[in-house]
C-alpha cells in the first residue's frame, strides 16, 4: 500500500446516514486534488441492519476496488454495534477509531473496546446529540465527519462544508444547510480524542 | 439504390457482400412481384349477385387478395391467393365458395359449397 | 493536444448517464435492473428537465427494450438502452436480431450475476453469456473508462453497422464514487455528430427489414458478412478510440499490458479486478519478481493476435475469469486465451482461476497466489485444475 493512501471502514446501522457521509468525505477529497473512491457493501436495505461502508483517499490514483480489511481509520455511528462486532478487526496497528457515542475514550477502554491495542487512536463524539441539537434529528453522519477531520486531516472542515452547500444548495433552505455546516464545526470543536 | 426497379432474380448467385447489410430488401411492396397463387389446392369462387359489399373478406384476407375499386368489390387476385378459404368462412351471404382449384368454374359453379373439414390438406412442405 | 476537462466525483453509472446525455441519441427504450438502473433514471431526469430531446420509451420489460430498440433502429433512429443479469438473459433472442438486423445499438451492461440463487452482485455471467450474439463488447476497469468507451460505443456502432455493448462491473463500479475526467458537451456531440443511416424503414423510398432466408445458402452467406463485419471491427475500434484518446489524452488499446517488458508470469483479467491485479503486480515488482498483468478492453471481436503479442515471452500465465462455463474446460476468457496461444504457437504454463462470482470480494492475497502458482509451475509442478479462489 502506497503511503499517501487512507482507508476508512464505516460501521453503522442502515438508515443513519453512513453511506451518504463514506461518499461526502470522498467528494470532498476532490477540492484538495486527491484521488478518491467511495463505496457501501450492499445488501438487502432494511433499516437498523448492520451495514459497512468504505472511503478511499489518496494523492495518487486508486487502482483497487476491493472491500478494505485493513482500516486506517474506523467509524461507527452506532455504539450498539461494539457488543456485536469487532469494528476494529484487521485495522492499522497506527489507526484511529471515532466512535459515536456520549462516552468518553477511556470509558470505552474500560468497556467494549478494552481489547483495542494502545497504539491505535480511540476518540470519541456526542454526533447524535449534536446533530439533535443543531439539524434538529438523529442523524449523526455529518457532524461525524467533522470529527474525522479533525482527528485525521485527511479533508479539511472546508472541504466538507463546501461539499455540503454544493449537495444541499439545490435542495434544501438555507436555514438545513446552515445547521449542518454548524454540525460539521461543533463536532470538530467536541470530539475527545486521546 | 432504393427503388421498386431493385432487381433479385439473381439473388441466390449473390455473393455475401452484394447482399444488402443485414439483408434488408430495398424496396417496399416487393411481394406483389412473388406469384403466391400457384400454391393453392383450393380456390374461391365469388358470387357477384348475393355479394353486399360488406368487405368482411376483404378485411381478413391475410394475402390483401380482395380486389377493390372505388370501394367496390370486383374481384379475387388469383396470382397471390393461397386458397385459405378464410374468405369463405368469414362471408355470411354465402357469396363466396371453395372449389377444388382443378374444377372448371362454369362446371362446378351450382356445385355445394365445401366445408372446411372437406378440404384436403393444404400443407406446404417448404414453409 | 487534449482537451480542457472537468474533473468529477461520481460513480460510473452517474458518469455513464452523463456520457448519455452529452451523446443524446435520438431515441432510449428501457426498463429497469439493478445495478443498470440508476443510469436510466438519471438520464430520464435530463429528458423531465428538458436537458436533452431524446425520446424515452419506457417498456415493460428488457425483452420489450430490446424489441423497441430494434425497432428506433431500424426506422433510423439512434438508439440507446441498457441493462442487467437477467434483464441481459431475457433479451438473448433479440441480441441475435440487433446485430444480424446489423443494427448499431448502444446498450451499457453493468455486469451482474445470474440467478440461481438469486444475487445483485458483480460478475462477469450475464455478458459472457452474450458473447456469441455477434455483439461487440467491451470492458471498463473504472468509471473512467466506462465514460470513455461509452462515447466512443455509437462510433464503432455506426462505422460497422454492428450493435455495441459497453460494460462495467455491477456495483464494484457502477455504485462506487471515483475520480474522474469528463470534457465539455461540445466536444463530446461534435465527436459523435449526427447518425443517418444509408437505408432506413421511414425512409421515403421504403426498405423491408426482417427478411427471410430459410432455404439454400442465403442465411449462411449473410451470416458469412457478419462474421466480416466482427472481424473487421477490431481495426475500426482502435481507430476511433484513438480519435477519442487524441482528445482526452487517455490511451485505449484492445490489450492493455503492465510489466510485459520482463515479465515471465502473467495474469489474463477483465473489468475492475485488473486494478486489484495491477497493484500486486507492482508490489511484487517492487521486491524483483518478474509479474506483469493483461487486462482486454476489448472481448469482442477477441484481439486474437494482440492478445497473442501480449503473451509472447510470458512463461507461465493464469487466466482468471468471473464467471464460468460450466463443463467446458476453462472460464471463457481463458478459453479464448488458449485458443489465442494455440494460433501464434506459443505454449506457456497455463492455470485456470474463477474468482468474484456474485461479487465476492476479489482480496489482494487471491493475486500473490495466483503468481506463486504460476512460480511453481515453472518448476514442475502438476496443473491442479480450474479452481475456485476464496472458497476455502
Amino acid at each position: 500500500m502506497s503511503a499517501t493512501l487512507t482507508e476508512i471502514r464505516w460501521h453503522a446501522r442502515a438508515g443513519q446516514g453512513a453511506v451518504t457521509a463514506a461518499k461526502l468525505v470522498a467528494e470532498s477529497a476532490l477540492y484538495e486534488d486527491k484521488y478518491l473512491q467511495a463505496m457501501p457493501e450492499y445488501g438487502p436495505e432494511r433499516t437498523g441492519a448492520p451495514l459497512k461502508a468504505y472511503t478511499r483517499v489518496s494523492t495518487e490514483p486508486i487502482e483497487v476496488c476491493n472491500n478494505i480489511e485493513h482500516p486506517d481509520v474506523v467509524i461507527v455511528l452506532d455504539e450498539t454495534l461494539l457488543k456485536v462486532e469487532d469494528v476494529a478487526e484487521g485495522m492499522n496497528p497506527e489507526g484511529a477509531v471515532i466512535i459515536n457515542t456520549m462516552r468518553t475514550p477511556e470509558e470505552l477502554r474500560a468497556d467494549e473496546l478494552s481489547a483495542l491495542p494502545s497504539s491505535v487512536t480511540l476518540a470519541t463524539v456526542d454526533a447524535s446529540g449534536i446533530a439533535v441539537d443543531t439539524i434538529g434529528r438523529d442523524i449523526p453522519n455529518t457532524p461525524i465527519v467533522g470529527a474525522l477531520s479533525k482527528v485525521r486531516p485527511i479533508v479539511a472542515p472546508d472541504s466538507i462544508k463546501g461539499q455540503l452547500v454544493k449537495t444541499f444548495g439545490k435542495k434544501f433552505a438555507q436555514e438545513m444547510i446552515d445547521a449542518n455546516l454548524a454540525s460539521v464545526d461543533r463536532a470538530y470543536e467536541e470530539v475527545r480524542s486521546e | 439504390m432504393s427503388s421498386n426497379n431493385w432487381d433479385v432474380s439473381d439473388y441466390e448467385n449473390w455473393t455475401p457482400e452484394e447482399f444488402p447489410v443485414g439483408m434488408c430488401a430495398l424496396a417496399g411492396g416487393k411481394a406483389v412481384e412473388y406469384i403466391t397463387g400457384s400454391w393453392r389446392s383450393m380456390r374461391p369462387l365469388w358470387d357477384k349477385d348475393k355479394c353486399t359489399n360488406c368487405l368482411i373478406c376483404w378485411v381478413n384476407c391475410p394475402d390483401s387478395s380482395i380486389k377493390l375499386q372505388d370501394g367496390q368489390m370486383v374481384g379475387i387476385d388469383l396470382d397471390h391467393c393461397k386458397g385459405c378459404g378464410v374468405c369463405v368462412t368469414e362471408c355470411r351471404f354465402e357469396a363466396l365458395r371453395l372449389l377444388p382449384e382443378h374444377c372448371d368454374e362454369v362446371k362446378c359453379s351450382e356445385g355445394p359449397v365445401l366445408d372446411e373439414a372437406a378440404q384436403p390438406s393444404t400443407m406446404n412442405p417448404e414453409v | 493536444m487534449a482537451t480542457e476537462q472537468r474533473t468529477i466525483a461520481a460513480t460510473g453509472n452517474g458518469i455513464v448517464a452523463e456520457a448519455y446525455r452529452q451523446i443524446e441519441p435520438d431515441v432510449i427504450c428501457a426498463y429497469p435492473i439493478t445495478p443498470q438502473t440508476t443510469i436510466v433514471e438519471e438520464f430520464a431526469k435530463f429528458v423531465a428537465a428538458g436537458k436533452v430531446t431524446t425520446e424515452f420509451v419506457t417498456v415493460e420489460s428488457e425483452h420489450s427494450s430490446m424489441s423497441a430498440c430494434i425497432g428506433s433502429s431500424s426506422a433510423g433512429a439512434r438508439t440507446f438502452t441498457a441493462t442487467s443479469s437477467q434483464g441481459l438473459a431475457l433479451m438473448y433472442e433479440e441480441l441475435f436480431v440487433a446485430s444480424g438486423l446489423r443494427l448499431p445499438i448502444v446498450m451499457v451492461n453493468a455486469n451482474r450475476a445470474l440467478s440461481a440463487p438469486i444475487n445483485i452482485h458483480g460478475d462477469h455471467s450475464d455478458v459472457m453469456g452474450a458473447r456469441d450474439t455477434g455483439w461487440v463488447i467491451l470492458f471498463a476497469e473504472s468509471a473512467q473508462e466506462a465514460y470513455d468507451q461509452t462515447i466512443i460505443a455509437p462510433r464503432i456502432a455506426e462505422a460497422n453497422l454492428l450493435p455495441v455493448m459497453p460494460t462495467l462491473d455491477g456495483f464494484i463500479t457502477t455504485h462506487a464514487i471515483a475520480r474522474a475526467q469528463v470534457v465539455d458537451d461540445a466536444v463530446v456531440k461534435d465527436f459523435v455528430g449526427t447518425w443517418k443511416p444509408e437505408h432506413a424503414l421511414l425512409d421515403r423510398e421504403p426498405i423491408m427489414v426482417g427478411g427471410f432466408a430459410n432455404l439454400g445458402n442465403t442465411y449462411m452467406k449473410i451470416k458469412a458478412a457478419q462474421r466480416v463485419a466482427a472481424d473487421g471491427a477490431l481495426a475500426s475500434i482502435k481507430t476511433i478510440a484513438d480519435e477519442w484518446a487524441a482528445i482526452t489524452g487517455r490511451p485505449y488499446d484492445h490489450v492493455e499490458g503492465y510489466g510485459l517488458e520482463d515479465a515471465d508470469l502473467v495474469i489474463v483479467i477483465l473489468g475492475s479486478a485488473a486494478g486489484n491485479a495491477r497493484t500486486v503486480a507492482r508490489d511484487l515488482r517492487a521486491s524483483g519478481r518478474k509479474v506483469g498483468i493483461v487486462k482486454l478492453r476489448t472481448y469482442r471481436p477477441f484481439p486474437t493476435a494482440e492478445l497473442a503479442a501480449a503473451l509472447s515471452r510470458a512463461k507461465a500465465v493464469a487466466i482468471m475469469d468471473r464467471s464460468d462455463s460450466f463443463g467446458s474446460f476453462a472460464g471463457p476468457l481463458a478459453l479464448d486465451t488458449m485458443a489465442a496461444l494455440y494460433a501464434h504457437d506459443l505454449h506457456p504454463q497455463i492455470r485456470r482461476y474463477i474468482y468474484g462470482l456474485g461479487g465476492a470480494d476479489v482480496k489482494l492475497e487471491y493475486f500473490r497466489h495466483v503468481y506463486d502458482d504460476l512460480e511453481a509451475s515453472l518448476s514442475g509442478a502438476a496443473d491442479p485444475g480450474l479452481t475456485y479462489l476464496g472458497i476455502d
